[in-house]
């Protein structure tokens, strides 16, 4: 039997006294997606980062691509280059182009740099490659940094609000990343707001509430 | 993956980048550094001796409180964003660590190659020992780049940018006695070899510091 992608066990996560997340457990198998739900400050984000390694939980245990949450750190540092999120804020340098941007992922992961152009023709970006991140609309930044997974290739995806602002011919790019994910074998986490927006994509929802998973959790058929 | 130093190359390259374009350095940093080094013979008045004999002390002070801006800037424009992309590419923290002080030395090392004919206008000083302060001057571009790096890092990993001159004007005093006295040294003849190692051995350390504690502190600021 395949080993869960996402395994948590009663993760809790504290910020000072205020208690984020409350004795989680949520597991996703290979080649499955993920939706979570849930109103402003039930959690998502910071699930999102405890299984993306970025914040290690206060309480609990659990793995994210067989590699345990708590420990020492060498596994946890392993996968992470296994790992695509993509967060509120986009992660891109505002001075640098878009193909700069770009290229710079490539070159840090060891990736030919040739590839670069066919990923932002490929994301709808060929002909604003030049221009400065800083100078781009939410939707062009989100599109860069669908390229930057569609360079990586990773094989657990974690969305936060991937949809937000999106054109449709964008958000198909978000159903094109999912099932690539999917037919590697590994899996994604996709949160929203908008929960018809991803039923398509998902097979299962979680919804979150008050930092803990709610009772609600259904199948997509 | 590529070789820490490929990684380390390929970062320090990126923010040398970013600060083209931004022209922070050369736009805004220089220019007041040369200003705060023409209120000094505002204030003291035409005593051409004494100026001459504080300008070294005045050019090196300038060095340090306005190096300091160039070191932190960098750090300051990334947000956790920037953060969460290098850590999921799997970047070495190390490599981090080497590839922004890297960049913020280059940066240090124009701030000063264009600060000192400033200095030696206004001041009247004797460049004695030119040759010797060819190799000064890197070392402290060096060590305060290292510096800056390293406490950038603190200050974030504790959310407290404020941290940041609390934490490099004391380990920076011995750096600018040092290049001040040496400056001093070769104007005077006088032997310059103790103040020369003190540098060097700043550096090494901060070198070491640097790179041994970046990972926990790129952790803490998770």
């Amino acid at each position: 039997m395949l080993q869960d992608i996402v395994d948590l066990k009663g993760i809790a996560v504290r910020i000072g006294d205020t208690p984020i997340l409350r004795n989680l457990t949520l597991s996703v198998a290979p080649g499955e997606v993920v939706g979570l739900i849930g109103s402003n400050g039930s959690g998502k984000t910071t699930l999102l980062r405890v299984v993306a390694t970025l914040l290690p939980p206060s309480e609990g245990d659990g793995t994210v691509l067989g590699a345990p949450l708590r420990g020492t750190g060498e596994e946890r540092y392993a996968v992470r280059p296994r790992i695509g999120l993509i967060g509120h804020v986009p992660g891109l340098y505002p001075n640098l182009t878009l193909e700069e941007n770009i290229a710079f992922i490539a070159r840090m992961r060891g990736i030919p740099v040739s590839e670069v152009p066919l990923v932002l023709d490929r994301v709808g970006l060929g002909l604003a490659r030049g221009r400065k991140a800083a100078h781009c609309s939410h939707g062009m930044q989100r599109r860069a940094e669908f390229a930057r997974l569609v360079l990586t290739k990773p094989d657990l995806l974690l969305l936060d609000e991937a949809h937000a602002g999106l054109d449709p011919q964008a958000a198909d790019l978000v159903a094109a990343l999912v099932a690539g994910a999917r037919s590697r074998g590994g899996a994604a986490l996709v949160v929203s707001h908008e929960h018809a927006r991803i039923a398509p994509l998902v097979d299962r929802f979680v919804e979150l509430r008050a930092g803990a998973v709610a009772d609600t959790e259904w199948s997509r058929t | 993956m590529p070789s820490f130093w490929r990684q380390a190359i390929e970062l320090g390259r990126k923010d040398l980048r970013t600060e083209v374009r931004s022209g922070e350095v050369l736009m805004i940093t220089v220019p007041f550094g040369a200003a705060a080094l023409m209120l000094i013979p505002l204030a003291v008045g035409t005593d051409a001796p004494l100026l001459e004999r504080i300008g070294p002390g005045m050019y090196w002070s300038v060095v340090l409180l306005f190096g300091v801006l160039v070191t932190v800037r960098q750090s300051a424009v990334e947000g956790q964003a920037q953060e969460d992309l290098l850590g999921l590419l799997g970047v070495d923290a190390a490599a981090r660590f080497a590839g922004r002080a890297g960049a913020n030395f280059l940066l240090l090392l124009l701030f000063e190659a264009l600060l000192a004919p400033v200095a030696l206008a206004l001041y009247d000083t004797d460049p004695a020992g030119f040759w010797w302060l060819l190799a000064v001057i890197p070392l402290v571009a060096a060590g305060l780049s290292l510096l800056g790096t390293l406490a950038a890092s603190i200050a974030r990993s504790v959310a407290s940018s404020t941290l940041v001159p609390l934490i490099v004007v004391p380990l920076a005093v011995p750096m600018l006695l040092a290049a001040t006295q040496i400056t001093e040294g070769l104007r005077i003849q006088a032997t310059i070899l103790g103040w020369l190692l003190l540098l060097v051995v700043m550096d090494l350390l901060l070198a070491v510091a640097g790179v041994l504690s970046a990972r926990p502190l790129q952790e803490a600021t998770r």
